[in-house]
C-alpha cells in the first residue's frame, strides 16, 4: 500500500521565543515491512541550522535551531510510504514455545541476539512494576508458543482495558494504568512492554500512524488522523513482529512506522528546549492518504 | 658543634624517636602500617626516618601548633566543602592533618604502572562501549553490565566515531589490600573532584611544615598541571592554535564549588556554568559581555545526564540544550566525554582481568577489590550469603554504597530483597583491610586508617599520574568510614624521590608562540552580572551601615536632651533608612506615632532580621552569595575578606545580637566593608569585570545619595533644624570634614547641594558618580562595531545628558523654597530627573550585557493516540 503522510505540529507562544534547540523523529524507517520513498521538512520560522543523523535504535532524528525571535513555530512533515503487506500466517506457522525462546535469548552467543537483549531489561518509561508479571503469565502458560501467546495477551489488553484519552497524561505512571485499566495507545504498548519484559522476553516500543477508514458513505476529514503506537516482540526465528493492543490487530498494511526504541522516551517524535515564550499551546494534525 | 654535643643531640633524637615508635605502635590495630614494617612494630621503613626525627624532636606544643596553622591557613585560602542537607548552607572548612602521607619511590613506581594501565584500559572500555560494543558481542562482557546502568546514555552511542576524546581526568581510590599492596576499590571517570584539594593542601603543606618540606625531597604536583594545560589544547587537534576552554560547573551549590573556581584561577580557564553557554549553528558560544565567543573545548564538571536537557536529563538547569548535537558534529570537545560514567561502575571489576588479557596481552598490574555482579546466579548466591562481610555497592551510584556488617537484621533482609528483585543493579565487593598511617592527634603522633585518591590526566596517548594525591584518613581509631561529606580529614601525599625536584611554572614557554596569540579570558554575563550586583550590595551595605550609625548617634543625642529640633532631624534620619533599604511602612508608615516612640525595635529589625528583605544582613548575605558565585574572580586576599564578611553573617545570625550590641557590629562591619572595598581598588585589575563592578557602587551611591538629599534637604523647616540635618546628612556620607573645611562659616543647604549634588570632584556627590559611570560605560565592549551606529550607547546617552543637566544647575536656584509648603521644588525635581534617569542605565545595561542570563524550558512534548 502506498501513503502521503502528512504531520503537523504547531506552538503558538505567549511571549517571543528567541532561541530554541529541537530534535525530531518524524522520518519513516525502511526495513522489510516499509520503505520510505520521500519525506521532507517544512519549518516555519525557517531554522537556521537543520541536521539529521541516526540514533542508536536505527532511527532517522532531526536537529534543527531556531535563533531568530518567534511567537509562533510550524513544523510539517510530509512522508511518502510504501508499506509492505505482511504474512501472518507464516509467523504463526513456525512459532515456538515462549519460555525456550527466553532461554534460547539469553544462552546466545550470536551478536544480533546479544544486542536485543538491551530490550529485556526495564527502560525509563517501563519500570519494574508489581503486578505485571502476574498479569502476563496469564497468556504465557508454559510451553505456549510465543506468537499465540503475545496475539493472546494483546487481546486481553484490548478487553479489559477502557481507551480513554481523558485518563493519561504524558506522565501517567504504568502502576496506574494497570491498577485502573484505562489508557491510550501509548499506556497499552508499555503495558505490554513491561509483561513481555517481566518474563525475560525482548520487546520494543514502535510510534507512527494508522490509516483510518471513516464509515461508510462519509467524507474523511482532513486532519484527523493521530500519531499511534504499538510494540514488538522479537523471536531468534521471525524477528521483529508487531502487535497493535490498542485495535487488537497483528498490523498488515495499514500501519506506517515511524521510529523504534525501549520506550516512548526514546521516540518522542518532537522535543526542543525554548528560552522566553511564556506558555504555550499545541496543536497537532495528522493526515494519512492513500495514494 | 663540638662532634661530643653532636653525637649526644643525636643520641637524643633517637632516644625520641624511639619513644615516638613506641608509642605509636602500641596503638596501631590493623595488619599493615604506612609507617612500620611489618611483622615489627617498632621498625620504622627508612623512609619515614627522616620526618618522624624531626617531629620526635618537637614537642607537643609545638606539633599543636602546626595543627593549629594548618586548619588556619586552610580556613584563610578559603578551602572549602558544600555539605548537602546543611541548614545553613554553608560550607565546611576543609580538615587538614600536617602529617604527610609518604610513599617511597618504589611503592610509587608500582602504583604508577598499575594505574597507567587501568587507565588506558578503562579509556577502550569507554570508546567501545559507546562505538563497536565489541566486549559485549565478543562475550568478554555481559551486556547487562552496559544496557542496565543508569548511566549509559543511548544518545551518545557512537558521539566518537571520528575524534575519540579520551577519559581525561582519571581517578583511582586506593587502600592497601590483604597482601600490603596498593588496590583499586572505586574508579571515577564522568568529573572526578579532588586534583585542586590536592593541589591546595600541599600549598598549605609548604607553609605549615616548610622545614620538613624542604628537608626531603618531595616530587611537585605542579608538573601534573601542566601537562593537563597541555594536553586539553592538544585535544582539540590542529584545527588553531590557541583553542577556547572553558571550565563548566553546576554552580556555587555544588560541593566543589571551590575546586572548579579555584582550579580555574589557576589553569587559566574561564569558569562557566551551562547558562553561559549557547549552543548555535551546532557549536558551542560563549555569552560574555563581549557578544558571542566560540568555545573548542568544555572540561566539564557536571555530571554527564546533567549536561544537555536536549538529549539527557529533560529536567537538568545545569547544562547546555544542544550539547551533545555540537559533539556530534565534532564543533566541541567535552572531557571526560559524556556518558562516561559507565566505566566507573564496579561490576567491571571481574571481567577486567580477561578484558586486559584479550585486548593488551597483559595481566593486570593493579589488583582490585575483589567483586561480585548479582546478574550472574553463582556469584549473586555469594553476594547474599555473604551479605555480612561485604561491601554493597549499586553499579551505577543509584543507591548507597552499604557496609552490609553495619546494618541491622531488618535492614540486611531489605536489602537482600533488594538485591532479589533487581540483581543486575548490585555488586558485592570484598572490603580492603587498609592500613594505618600517623596522624597528629591532640599532639600525639597516632595511627589512623587510611585511602588514598590518586589523580591521572591523559596525555600524548597514555596516562599520567600526579606524583601525589588526596589522601583522607579516619576520624577516630575504629572508623572506617572515610568521606569528606561525614567529616573525613585530609593530608599531603609526599611522593619521595632521590632526584630533587624542578619547580614547573604554569606560565607558558614564552618561546613557544603562544603568548602571542593570548586568548583574552572573556566576562560571561551572568559571571558580569553577579558582579554588577555585589558592587550595588557592596555599596548598599556600606550606605546602609553608616546611616545606621548616624541614628544610632542621633537617637542617644536626643535621648539625652530631648531636644525638638533633634527630634525632627532623628525623624528624618529614620525615615530615611526605611527609604534606603526598602523596608516600608517602617518609618514612613503615616500616622505611626509609636514606631518613632521606641524606634529600637524597627531599628534592629532593619539591622538584624533575615526576614526582612533590604535589611543590612540580608544585604550583606547577598553581597556573599553574590561574590560566591564568580568565587573565581577575587584573589586570595580578597576572598579572605569576603569569607570573613560570611563569617560576620553567621555569627550575627547564630547570636541574635541586642539593640545595645549593634554599635559594636556596625565597627566590625564597616571595617570588612572598606577592606573589601578597597581590596577590589588596589587589586582588582581594571578590566571589564571589575568596570562592572564598580558600576554598580557608583549607581548604587548616586542613588543612596538621591535619597538622603531629598529626605534631608528637600524641605526647609527653619534654620536650626536644616543645620542638623545637613550635620547628618555630611556625616552619614563621610562628608563632614571636607563640609566644615569648605564651608566654615557659610554653611547652608546650598553650600551642601553643591558639594554633594553638583561638585563633580567631590567622590561622594552625585556628580561625581555620573562622571565615573560614563568613563565605566565606555571601557565596556561595544557588541556593534561599524560606522554607522551612532557614537554613544543609550546609556551613554542618558549619562550624557544627567551631567549636563547637573553642570547646568544653579545652587542659588535649586535650593530656593516653596512659600506655601516649605518644600524645594527644583531640588526635588532635579533629583527625580536624575534618579529615573540612573534607573533608565540600569535596565539599558542589564539589557545590553546581561540579557542572556536566563534559562531554557521543555516544550510541551505532544502525546500519541491522543484525539
Amino acid at each position: 500500500m502506498h501513503y502521503r503522510v502528512s504531520h503537523t505540529t504547531r506552538y503558538t507562544y505567549e511571549s517571543t521565543v528567541t532561541v530554541c534547540q529541537n530534535i525530531a523523529r518524524l522520518t519513516p524507517y525502511s526495513n522489510h515491512n516499509q520503505r520510505c520513498l520521500k519525506s521532507f521538512f517544512n519549518i516555519d520560522p525557517a531554522p537556521q541550522c537543520m541536521r539529521s543523523y541516526m540514533d542508536a535504535f536505527g532511527n532517522q532524528v532531526t536537529y534543527f535551531e531556531i535563533s531568530r525571535p518567534h511567537q509562533e513555530l510550524t513544523i510539517t512533515v510530509v512522508s511518502e510510504v510504501e508499506v509492505k503487506n505482511q504474512s501472518q500466517q507464516e509467523l504463526f506457522k513456525t512459532d515456538v514455545p515462549w519460555d525456550r525462546l527466553r532461554d534460547q535469548i539469553r544462552a546466545s552467543r550470536d551478536e544480533r541476539t546479544i544486542m536485543v537483549r538491551d530490550y529485556c531489561l526495564p527502560s525509563p518509561l517501563v519500570p519494574i512494576i508489581a503486578g505485571v508479571q502476574e498479569y502476563a503469565l496469564q497468556s504465557f502458560l508454559p510451553g505456549r508458543p510465543l506468537m499465540e501467546a503475545t496475539r493472546d495477551l494483546m487481546q486481553r489488553i484490548f478487553t479489559e482495558f477502557k481507551y480513554d484519552p481523558s485518563f493519561t497524561t504524558i506522565s501517567t505512571p504504568l502502576q496506574d494504568v494497570l491498577q485502573h485499566r484505562k489508557g491510550v495507545c501509548q499506556d497499552f504498548s508499555h503495558l505490554a512492554l513491561a509483561s513481555l519484559r517481566s518474563l525475560g522476553l525482548p520487546a520494543r516500543y514502535v510510534s507512527g500512524y494508522i490509516e483510518t477508514i471513516p464509515p461508510e458513505g462519509e467524507e474523511k476529514m482532513q486532519g484527523s488522523d493521530a500519531s499511534h503506537a504499538w510494540f514488538s516482540v522479537y523471536s531468534p526465528n521471525n524477528g521483529w513482529v508487531e502487535f497493535d493492543p490498542t485495535n487488537n490487530l497483528v498490523p498488515d498494511d495499514q500501519h506506517i512506522s515511524l521510529a523504534q526504541g525501549r520506550d516512548f522516551a526514546d521516540v518522542t517524535p518532537l522535543k526542543g528546549v525554548i528560552f522566553g515564550g511564556g506558555k504555550h499551546e499545541l496543536d497537532v494534525a495528522v493526515d494519512v492518504r492513500r495514494e | 658543634m663540638p662532634s661530643q654535643a653532636k653525637r649526644e643531640a643525636a643520641q637524643d633524637d633517637h632516644a625520641k624517636l624511639e619513644a615516638l615508635l613506641y608509642q605509636y605502635g602500641k596503638s596501631v590495630r590493623i595488619a599493615h602500617d604506612e609507617m612500620l614494617a611489618s611483622g615489627d612494630e617498632h621498625l620504622i621503613k627508612p623512609h619515614w626516618i627522616p620526618l618522624m626525627r624531626a617531629l620526635g624532636r618537637s614537642a607537643p606544643e609545638e606539633l599543636e601548633h602546626k595543627n593549629h596553622e594548618a586548619r588556619r591557613v586552610m580556613r584563610e585560602s578559603g578551602v572549602t566543602y558544600n555539605v548537602y542537607n546543611d541548614p545553613e548552607g554553608r560550607s565546611r572548612a576543609w580538615q587538614l592533618d600536617p602529617v604527610p602521607m609518604l610513599m617511597s619511590q618504589e611503592d610509587w613506581a608500582t602504583i604508577e604502572s598499575g594505574l597507567v594501565q587501568r587507565a588506558e584500559l578503562i579509556n577502550l572500555i569507554f570508546h567501545d562501549l559507546y562505538g563497536k560494543q565489541r566486549l559485549l558481542k565478543e562475550g568478554l562482557l555481559p551486556a547487562e553490565i552496559l544496557y542496565a546502568h543508569q548511566g549509559f546514555h543511548r544518545a551518545c552511542v557512537g558521539l566518537y566515531e571520528n575524534a575519540k576524546p579520551p577519559i581525561f581526568n582519571y581517578t583511582a581510590d586506593l587502600a592497601r589490600g590483604p597482601d600490603g599492596k596498593m588496590w583499586v576499590f572505586s574508579d571515577r571517570t564522568q568529573a572526578p573532584s579532588g586534583s585542586g584539594y590536592a593541589l591546595e593542601t600541599r600549598i598549605a603543606m609548604s607553609r605549615v611544615m616548610a622545614s620538613e618540606f624542604r628537608a626531603s625531597q618531595v616530587r611537585r604536583l605542579s608538573h601534573y598541571f601542566r601537562t593537563m594545560r597541555g594536553a586539553l589544547a592538544e585535544l582539540h587537534g590542529d584545527r588553531y592554535d590557541d583553542p577556547r576552554i572553558v571550565l563548566m560547573t553546576p554552580g556555587p551549590l555544588n560541593e566543589t564549588y571551590f575546586e572548579h573556581a579555584y582550579l580555574s584561577s589557576y589553569l587559566g580557564y574561564t569558569l562557566v556554568q551551562g547558562a553561559d553557554l549557547t549552543v548555535r549553528d551546532s557549536k558551542v558560544w560563549l555569552k560574555s559581555i563581549d557578544g558571542l565567543s566560540q568555545v573548542d573545548i568544555i572540561l566539564r564538571r557536571v555530571d554527564d545526564s546533567f549536561c544537555d536537557p536536549l538529549e539527557l536529563r529533560e529536567d537538568s538547569h545545569l547544562g547546555v540544550p544542544g550539547l551533545v548535537q555540537a559533539v556530534r558534529e565534532g564543533n566541541v570537545t567535552v572531557v571526560n566525554p559524556l556518558g562516561s560514567s559507565v566505566v566507573e561502575s564496579p561490576a567491571l571489576y571481574p571481567f577486567l582481568a580477561n578484558i586486559a588479557k584479550a585486548w593488551l596481552g597483559e595481566d593486570l598490574k593493579m589488583p582490585c577489590a575483589a567483586s561480585w555482579w548479582c546478574g550472574q546466579k553463582k556469584e549473586r548466591d555469594y553476594v547474599l550469603a555473604n551479605l555480612d562481610k561485604l561491601v554493597i555497592k549499586s553499579i551505577d551510584r543509584s543507591a548507597c554504597t552499604v557496609f552490609g556488617g553495619s546494618l541491622s537484621r531488618l535492614e540486611r533482609e531489605e536489602l537482600r530483597a533488594r538485591i532479589e528483585a533487581n540483581p543486575l543493579q548490585f555488586v558485592g565487593q570484598e572490603r580492603l583491610a587498609c592500613s594505618s598511617t600517623p596522624a597528629l592527634v591532640n599532639g600525639q603522633i597516632t595511627p589512623r586508617r587510611v585511602l588514598l585518591r590518586s589523580f591521572l590526566v591523559a596525555s600524548e596517548g597514555s596516562y599520567s599520574l600526579m606524583p601525589g594525591g588526596l589522601t583522607r584518613i579516619a576520624p577516630d581509631n575504629d572508623s572506617f568510614l572515610i568521606t569528606n561529606q561525614s567529616g573525613g580529614i585530609s593530608k599531603d601525599t609526599w611522593v619521595l624521590t632521590d632526584q630533587p625536584d624542578r619547580q614547573a611554572s604554569l606560565l607558558p614557554d614564552p618561546n613557544s608562540g603562544s603568548l602571542q596569540a593570548g586568548t583574552e579570558t572573556l566576562l560571561p554575563s551572568r559571571s558580569a552580572e553577579n558582579l554588577f550586583w555585589v558592587g550595588r550590595y557592596a555599596e548598599r551595605s556600606e550606605g546602609v551601615v553608616r546611616l545606621l550609625r548616624t541614628v544610632l548617634q542621633k537617637l542617644s543625642d536626643y535621648d539625652e536632651y530631648r531636644d525638638a529640633t533633634d527630634q525632627a532631624c532623628l525623624r528624618k534620619m529614620l525615615s530615611s533608612l526605611t527609604h534606603m533599604t526598602e523596608t516600608f511602612p517602617g518609618f514612613v508608615e503615616p500616622d505611626n506615632e509609636e514606631i518613632f516612640e521606641r524606634p529600637e525595635k524597627e531599628i534592629h529589625a532593619v539591622a538584624f532580621s533575615m526576614e526582612k528583605p533590604g535589611s543590612l544582613i540580608s544585604t550583606l548575605n547577598a553581597l556573599f552569595y553574590g561574590a560566591f558565585n564568580v568565587r573565581d574572580l577575587w584573589s586570595a586576599d580578597t576572598w579572605r575578606i569576603i569569607d570573613d564578611i560570611g563569617e560576620l553573617i553567621s555569627g550575627m545570625r547564630a547570636q541574635k545580637p541586642s539593640f545595645f550590641n549593634l554599635h559594636n557590629h556596625i565597627d566590625t562591619i564597616i571595617d570588612a566593608l572598606m577592606a573589601f572595598s578597597g581590596l577590589t581598588q588596589e587589586s582588582m585589575s581594571h578590566e571589564s569585570g571589575w568596570f562592572m563592578f564598580d558600576l554598580g557602587k557608583r549607581l548604587e551611591r548616586a542613588l543612596q545619595v538621591i535619597k538622603l538629599v531629598r529626605n534631608l534637604l528637600g524641605d526647609f523647616n527653619g534654620p536650626l533644624e536644616e543645620q542638623l540635618n545637613i550635620e547628618a546628612l555630611m556625616s552619614s556620607q563621610e562628608s563632614l570634614m571636607t563640609y566644615r573645611r569648605r564651608y566654615r562659616l557659610a554653611s547652608s543647604a546650598m553650600a551642601a547641594c553643591s558639594l554633594l549634588v553638583l561638585d563633580e570632584n567631590h567622590p561622594r556627590s552625585i556628580a561625581y558618580q555620573i562622571l565615573k559611570l560614563q568613563d565605566h560605560c565606555a571601557h565596556l565592549p561595544r557588541q556593534v562595531k561599524t560606522v554607522f551606529t551612532a557614537h554613544l550607547n543609550d546609556e551613554e546617552k542618558t549619562l550624557l545628558h544627567v551631567r549636563t543637566v547637573l553642570q547646568l544647575a544653579e545652587p542659588d536656584k535649586l535650593v530656593a523654597c516653596d512659600e506655601t509648603d516649605n518644600t524645594r521644588p527644583a531640588l526635588l525635581a532635579l533629583l527625580n530627573e536624575v534618579e529615573s534617569a540612573l534607573l533608565s542605565v540600569s535596565v539599558e545595561i542589564s539589557h545590553r550585557y546581561f540579557s542572556h542570563t536566563d534559562y531554557g524550558r521543555q516544550l510541551a512534548p505532544q502525546l500519541t493516540g491522543e484525539e
